[in-house]
């Protein structure tokens, strides 16, 4: 998938994250803000790429803001962020690449 | 298809939760909670009805909510959202989808008929998806009856009193006068139709006491749960829908002695000084069957 457009999901509440993604120069771009990237800054990591390589996206910017989110809340906001950058909201592949 | 085992499973509580919110959908199950309804509907801002449902998907794949049943509300079918929010429940292994404001037998007829196709698109075992229907509006409480007998997934209706007072033209009052009818109304349908029957929400949470008299109304008329809005009403609603010890043990002594007096071609007796016939036998059955379910028989029934 091709990040054509800016766009961002998720909040800043506590146990959720906030995810920008932006059309990138090439490769991946990762980000990360969290009170516990010392402690978990590996995983939210691993967690953001084998979701992106899930989705086909290998060209993008990507900043997550943290606030103590489980693994699958970080998929769950980086795929609303990708899938709002193209506009998708229907006939979404479950269990395909969302997974 | 055969029957769905869990269609007439325990459902006393049954806790409304925000499908977008990752702090309500991450751990509720340590209420003990009989059924979680994800929310997709109301409790969902329209500019966040996207990314809810990924937060719903994953929730359904990966969270082990050990035990407690997982209903998803849908959003109505009058919104362009519902058809994927049904895609996006089967394909994350819902148990139950919950139609909001159903108001007749071909509405729900038009769900199921997604939840068909979805099942067979993501592999999912045919008849594994139950439905249930809130009535919302004075037309659906009118057509209870219909509604209930719609499909062979329906495991029941539930009133939503918040808006089927907006369309009385009044308001909850606390009393339940304004319930009453629909209330008796829906009972008696659900159970002519053979299935279950679930109340509004109580919202006022400074008025414990207020609550615990309106679960106690519904029990009595016969309901099978009650929809929560907070963890401070579950256990209310447990202890009230679970037989106490003397109920048990009453009911224990109903079904042997019929069982026995039947044996002996007696039709009517007493036990403990009240009289007894064959009609107080379904009602020991479930008093066993909710003592069981709660977890608090230790009988050999």
């Amino acid at each position: 998938m091709e990040i054509k457009k800016p766009a961002v999901a998720g909040t800043m509440e506590s146990s959720d994250c906030q995810v920008t993604v932006e059309p990138g120069n090439g490769s991946v771009e990762f980000s990360l803000d969290s009170a516990v990237a010392h402690q978990f800054g590996n995983q939210i990591r691993k967690v953001t790429f084998e979701t992106l390589k899930n989705l086909g996206v290998d060209n993008v910017k990507i900043s997550i803001v943290d606030k103590g989110a489980l693994d699958c809340t970080i998929k769950a906001r980086i795929e609303g962020a990708v899938f709002r950058s193209v506009g998708q909201d229907k006939n979404l592949p479950w269990g395909g690449a969302i997974r | 298809m055969t029957e769905n085992p869990n269609k007439k499973r325990l459902r006393r509580s049954m806790m409304f939760l925000n499908a977008q919110k990752p702090s309500l959908i991450k751990d509720p199950y340590i209420y003990k909670i009989d059924s979680l309804m994800l929310d997709l509907e109301d409790a969902v801002a329209v500019t966040a009805k996207d990314t809810a449902r990924f937060s719903l998907y994953h929730a359904l794949k990966t969270i082990d909510y050990r035990g407690a049943e997982r209903v998803v509300r849908i959003n109505g079918l009058d919104t362009d959202l519902w058809e994927e929010d049904i895609r996006c429940s089967v394909a994350g292994g819902a148990d139950v989808i919950r139609i909001p404001k159903t108001e007749n037998a071909d509405m729900v007829r038009a769900v199921e008929e997604k939840v068909v196709q979805a099942e067979e698109e993501f592999n999912r075992e045919p008849g594994s998806t139950l439905i249930m229907a809130a009535l919302e509006s004075a037309k659906g409480v009118m057509n209870a009856y219909e509604v209930c007998m719609a499909s062979d997934r329906m495991i029941g209706i539930a009133l939503s009193g918040g808006d089927y007072t907006k369309d009385l033209q009044t308001k909850i009052t606390g009393t339940g006068v304004e319930l009453m009818g629909a209330r008796q109304h829906m009972i008696i349908a659900a159970r002519a139709a053979g299935v279950q029957c679930f109340d509004t929400v109580w919202t006022n949470l400074d008025d414990m006491e207020g609550f615990r008299k309106d679960v106690q109304t519904i029990h009595d008329m016969g309901f099978d749960g009650k929809s929560c809005i907070n963890p401070r009403q579950i256990d209310i609603v447990h202890k009230i829908f679970t037989p106490t010890q003397k109920e048990i043990i009453f009911s224990e002594k109903v079904i042997r002695e019929i069982d026995d007096k039947k044996a002996k071609g007696i039709g009517v007796f007493t036990v403990d000084g009240k009289m007894i016939d064959i009609a107080f036998y379904d009602g020991a059955k479930r008093n066993i069957m909710l003592a069981k379910a709660a977890g608090v028989y230790k009988g050999d029934l």
